[in-house]
């Protein structure tokens, strides 16, 4: 059963067309990649999807819900329960520390727990850090962070847009293990990326160009495996040997 | 409190503290504001007090007469004076008019306190000395060119009255008797001797008597309770009309004398007051405007620059309401600070004002604290209202773009 579908979807600017009659169909529990160039309409497609955007024409059905018309209001109550949102510039509220950064996204959305919030950062591997205001953290930190405060919440789809974008690869990895685990558990994701490597390690990658979709196929190479864990795997396989 | 509300204050806390570089310019635009409020009331509140003070210089503002006796008693007139505030008094002065002849024309005398009277009419110009001891009198202008009198001269007063067969002229100490040549009536006539030790100049009415001491006029009516014993008191009293006419009220319904304002005075006193009390107010309002056009675009600055942060609060769920309540509430606890460090500030401010245009010390209102604590937050959260409003509409995809 799809979790989201994006019905004819245009945005348009002025003359420009952003979004160019898009329908995707996203399944619960599917993993993701969009790809394209810059400019394609990436960014516009997840704000749609995210709920910070409204589509010129097209439906965008949720859970078997049309939220294209809602309003702004039941719009942001629909997407703090269902989504979490990890941006390409980590956008971290400065004057607040990692753990409350976590508990904001918390605060909007229910109730704020410390506790929880500790443990959402110990699970992207920042337990130490969690007193630290946002200049204190590197980039991946704070990346980690943003991707801590998406899941707080357990939403049923995270939305990332180039969540890898200004990290180096050892925390690409972290990232995409973090991913890879909240895949397993269910949640479904949609990664904006121009990075191939990021791309390919989705179940599925759409491709666009000009706010088209030129190409939709599944990724024959995917695996669910930690690249932690392959290490562990390649290591057992030569100890065998 | 709750969790949430826990959060609410964490965030808002933090906000004001690790911020505070930023904050302190907005505080700076309240403190400055509130300053100048809380300094415009206290002098607002204490400028009729100070005033009321200046204003006696032009003379008693309330006088008592009798009212059912002929005259007001020394007594009576200690009661009707034991209503009026210590701090309020500033003096009181009781008058005995008798007629009586000098140099064989008739003047009128007044008798009166010497040691208080300036304090009721400190207009009174004096050429040569007040009058320090019985047996010297002060004339006043017109009845000296009159009499030809001039400060330092001798002259007499006297009492006539006819001499009967009860007369008993034992006990007077220093007469002449007179014989009207038509009719045969004796006449005693007993004198006052006296010495003018000054010439008044007022300009009014009091330069055509001449005024002597209560117990010369004791002496020279014959009667021993006549200092004791007066046609009319003039008070002197440092306070606002209706305060004036609530004390005549209160004095009236004890009964003994009647007190009345002097209308002349205090008619003008209050005109004068109402436009200062106008002036300071629509001062404190141009401040108030002034202030909250500076506060608003301190604000607008300050929340400007959070545009991305409300973009990023409306991206992770926020409604524009709790946005607005949030930011709302660092407005009012600055407001609030602003509040407190301006209504002390305030009242040096007004000091140095009093000062320099009084002369004289402010008294501190406690209630000005308060009050100017909840102006100002009243006043941040007016003009943090309409950038925060604004603010909160922002579309979370268009700030969170851009870099
Ligand atoms: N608010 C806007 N007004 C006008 N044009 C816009 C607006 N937002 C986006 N566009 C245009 O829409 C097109 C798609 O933008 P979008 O941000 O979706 O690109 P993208 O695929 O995310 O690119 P990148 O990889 O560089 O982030 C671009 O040509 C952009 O100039
Ligand atoms: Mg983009």
């Amino acid at each position: 059963m799809s979790l989201l579908e994006l019905k004819n979807i245009s945005k348009i600017y002025g003359e420009l067309h952003a979004l160019d009659n898009v329908s995707l169909s996203v399944d619960k529990g599917e993993w993701i990649a969009i790809m394209g160039p810059s400019g394609s309409g990436k960014s516009t497609m997840m704000n749609i999807i995210g709920c910070m955007d409204k589509p010129t024409t097209g439906q965008v059905i949720f859970d078997g819900r049309d939220i294209s018309r809602d309003s702004r209001r039941k719009l942001t109550e629909f997407h703090r329960d269902k989504i979490g949102l990890v941006f390409q510039q980590f956008h971290l509220i400065n004057y607040l520390n990692a753990v409350e950064n976590v508990m904001v996204a918390q605060y909007y959305h229910s109730m704020p727990d410390e506790k929880e919030a500790l443990a959402a950062l110990e699970r992207v591997g920042l337990k130490d850090r969690a007193k630290h205001l946002p200049g204190q953290l590197s980039g991946g930190e704070q990346q980690r962070v943003c991707i801590a405060r998406a899941l707080i919440n357990s939403p049923e789809l995270i939305l990332a847009d180039e969540p890898t974008g200004n990290l180096d690869e050892a925390n690409e990895n972290i990232v995409l293990d973090i991913f890879r685990q909240l895949h397993k558990e269910g949640t479904s994701l949609v990664v904006v990326t121009h990075d191939p490597e990021v791309g390919e390690v989705a179940q599925r990658i759409v491709r666009l160009e000009h706010g088209k979709i030129v190409s939709d196929k599944k990724n024959d190479s995917f695996s669910d495996t930690l690249k932690g864990e392959k290490k562990n795997e390649k290591k057992n396989e030569k100890k065998k040997n | 409190m709750n969790k949430k509300h826990r959060m609410f204050v964490r965030m808002v806390l933090a906000s004001l503290v690790r911020r505070r570089s930023r904050m302190i310019v907005a505080l700076l635009a309240i403190v400055v504001g509130a300053t100048i409020l809380s300094g415009l009331g206290m002098i607002c509140y204490d400028v009729p007090r100070q005033m009321s003070s200046q204003f006696r210089s032009y003379g008693a503002n309330m006088i008592f007469t009798p009212s059912d006796k002929e005259y007001i008693s020394s007594g009576d007139m200690e009661k009707g004076i034991s209503f009026i505030r210590n701090e309020e008094l500033e003096g009181y002065t009781p008058y005995r008019y008798v007629n009586s002849k000098m140099h064989s024309s008739p003047v009128t005398l007044a008798g009166t306190d010497f040691g208080s009277v300036l304090k009721t009419s400190p207009y009174w110009h004096i050429s040569g000395e007040m009058p320090s001891d019985s047996g010297q009198t002060l004339v006043g202008k017109k009845m000296a060119e009159k009499l030809g009198l001039s400060a330092g001269e001798s002259v007499s007063a006297q009492n006539s009255f006819e001499i009967t067969e009860d007369t008993d002229l034992t006990d007077i100490p220093e007469y002449e008797i007179y014989t009207d040549p038509e009719t045969g009536e004796k006449y005693c006539d007993h004198l006052l001797d006296l010495k003018v030790t000054g010439i008044l100049e007022t300009g009014g009415s009091e330069e055509e008597y001449i005024y002597i001491s209560m117990d010369d006029l004791s002496y020279l009516m014959l009667d021993g309770s006549a200092k004791n014993n007066y046609d009319i008191v003039e008070v002197s009293i440092a306070a606002k009309q209706d305060e004036l006419s609530a004390y005549a009220d209160r004095i009236n319904g004890e009964g003994g004398l009647t007190a009345k304002l002097v209308k002349r005075v205090t008619a003008s006193e209050s005109t004068v007051l109402t436009k200062l009390e106008a002036l300071v107010f629509i001062v404190s309002l141009v401040v108030l405007a002034l202030t909250m056009i500076c506060v608003a675009t301190t604000m607008t600055a300050v929340i400007a620059e959070r545009r991305r942060e409300i973009g990023l609060r409306k991206a992770l769920g926020a409604l524009n309401s709790s946005i607005i309540a949030e930011f709302l509430s660092e407005g009012l606890v600055l407001g609030g600070i602003g509040g407190i460090l301006g209504s002390l500030l305030g009242y040096g401010f007004a000091q140095i004002v009093s000062m320099n245009v009084f002369g004289s010390s402010i008294t501190f209102r406690f209630l000005l604290i308060p009050v100017t604590i909840i102006a100002s937050v009243i006043i941040t959260g007016l003009a943090c209202l309409i950038p925060i409003k604004s603010a909160a509409e922002v579309e979370p995809a268009i700030v969170l773009k851009g870099e």
